[in-house]
């Protein structure tokens, strides 16, 4: 299963897409498979400033409770409000509809820690 | 992620079926699992209301003989045990001596032997146990068949129109929490209305080498009525919606039978059995924690080993949580609480990473079959 080209991602299992100095972030589908059913999505607070690779809220499946990690650092500026009464948006579109938070980027130099598309691929490849 | 590899990690009959059919494998009480295929919350749908189809293999499946086997029985568990007719399936529970639970179990008498089918968890204590137990008692004869013999249950409220036509005996006639000997397509087999869902439904207990014919038959015949594979995920989320304790959870060496919600289980009227009097005693003084239904009024789940506090004393703490799809959606829990914070309507407080979040205690079960 090839990944989604043009994002880039975290061995935590985390998109990103950059759009000028901002960056969208979700889970991979890899994630929301392994994960199974989303019933919760805890995110960070709009203006909260966050770290790169720190733990900043959880997913929760039926099963199970996840620490989400965030691909990079920076100040909150908008949350996925629609995943508060629909959290399944998650998997039914991990990539799209589904995307967790928007986040001003603290710098360009943290996005050289994260993986290329097919870099993840071998990662999960891996299992 | 991890990769679980454990080369003592045992397998049913019916593994190369769940692999085949895309289940996510887990181990779970010395076996590797299926505890989800298609999804947990599609397999407990398909089990509300069509049908759903599990592999219980790896619970463990004792045969009892000889004429000691009801007294020798009645002497280490709380319910009764000489009282069941034949063909007759009953709940019970071995206790220690301080009557705390040593297993939950089933027992099925046949007209020739019992049928004894412990938590596949609790096989490792249980099968000395009993074997201790029977020592120097020519009147009571022990054969465990965990491995050899496979269990499939087929649960929902379709599950009668499956499987009876596979039977050479009247399936549908049989009452809930009955069994027969018969064949089912064409395997010999124990066909018991029994279940672990709260929905009607029946458990199959067939040798293993028939196990995977008759599993990818029921599929097949069961397919125009909706039936999917379901895993110990969705098994889970319905015995917990069905108010039915869970080994290691609601029920422990530590938790009682009383103060895990089976009182009714507990036949104080018995003759002596291991822990009646720690029973009695916990009964007369009723000043046990016991396990209470919670709903939490927010989204965010509760997980087991969550604490609980009541006007912010902590009171105890969730032992088991879900989300209840047949219960509106809600995020339920069972919780171990001290008496005081039990009752039905008390306003409680689960804490979730530090935060308090609100519930409220409801009566057990969440759901019941028809309501």
């Amino acid at each position: 299963m090839a990944q989604p080209e043009g994002l880039l991602y975290s061995k935590e299992h985390e998109w990103l897409k950059v759009e000028g100095d901002v960056g969208v972030v979700g889970i991979t589908d890899y994630a929301q498979n392994s994960l199974g059913d989303i019933v919760y999505v805890e995110l960070p607070r709009e203006g909260q400033t966050i770290q790169q690779f720190g733990s900043i809220g959880v997913v929760e499946s039926v099963k199970a409770v996840s620490d989400l990690y965030t691909p990079v650092g920076g100040v909150v500026t908008e949350v996925n409000k629609a995943l508060e009464a629909d959290p399944a948006l998650v998997n039914r579109d991990a990539f799209g509809e589904g995307w967790l938070y928007k986040v001003k980027l603290a710098g360009p130099a943290e996005l050289e820690q994260l993986l290329a598309p097919s870099a993840y691929e071998s990662l999960v490849a891996e299992g | 992620m991890s990769t679980f590899e454990n080369a003592a990690l045992r397998r049913t009959a019916l593994y190369a079926e769940h692999v085949a059919l895309g289940a996510r494998m887990v181990p779970f009480g010395g076996f590797d699992m299926p505890v989800q295929y298609a999804g947990i919350l599609r397999e407990h749908a398909a089990v509300r209301t069509r049908a759903g189809i599990f592999d219980l293999s790896h619970m463990a499946q004792y045969e009892l003989r000889g004429d000691g086997v009801a007294a020798w029985a009645d002497a280490l568990t709380v319910n009764h045990v000489a009282t069941m007719k034949p063909y007759q399936a009953r709940y019970n529970i071995f206790t220690n001596p301080r009557g705390g639970a040593h297993d939950d179990v089933l027992f099925y008498r046949l007209p020739d032997r019992w049928l004894l089918v412990v938590n596949a968890g609790n096989a490792t204590k249980m099968w000395p146990y009993l074997q201790d137990a029977a020592t120097g008692r020519d009147d009571v004869r022990l054969e465990s068949h965990q491995g050899s013999r496979a269990l499939v249950a087929v649960q929902g409220p379709r599950a009668v129109e499956i499987v009876a036509p596979l039977c050479d005996i009247d399936a549908a006639a049989l009452g809930y929490y009955f069994c027969a000997e018969g064949r089912v397509d064409g395997a010999r087999a124990v066909i018991a209305r029994t279940g672990y869902t709260g929905e009607d439904g029946f458990e199959l207990f067939v040798d293993g080498d028939d196990a995977p014919r008759l599993w990818r038959t029921l599929l097949e015949r069961g397919a125009s009525a909706g039936i999917e594979p379901a895993g110990l995920g969705a098994r889970d989320v319905l015995r917990l919606e069905a108010g039915m304790p869970l080994y290691g959870f609601e029920l422990t060496e530590d938790i009682s039978p009383l103060a895990g919600g089976q009182t009714w289980a507990v036949k104080t009227a018995k003759a002596a059995f291991v822990g009646k009097d720690a029973l009695v005693a916990q009964l007369e003084a009723d000043d046990y924690d016991r396990i209470a239904g919670l709903v939490l009024d927010g989204r965010v789940p509760a997980r087991g080993g969550y604490p609980v506090f009541a006007n912010g004393e902590r009171v105890g703490e969730v032992k088991s949580a879900s989300i209840a799809p047949a219960y509106g959606n809600k995020n339920v829990a069972t919780a171990l609480v001290r008496k005081d914070a039990a009752a039905v309507g008390t306003s409680l407080d689960v804490e979730i990473r530090g935060t308090l979040h609100a519930a409220h205690v409801v009566p057990l079960p969440f759901y019941k079959r028809g309501t």
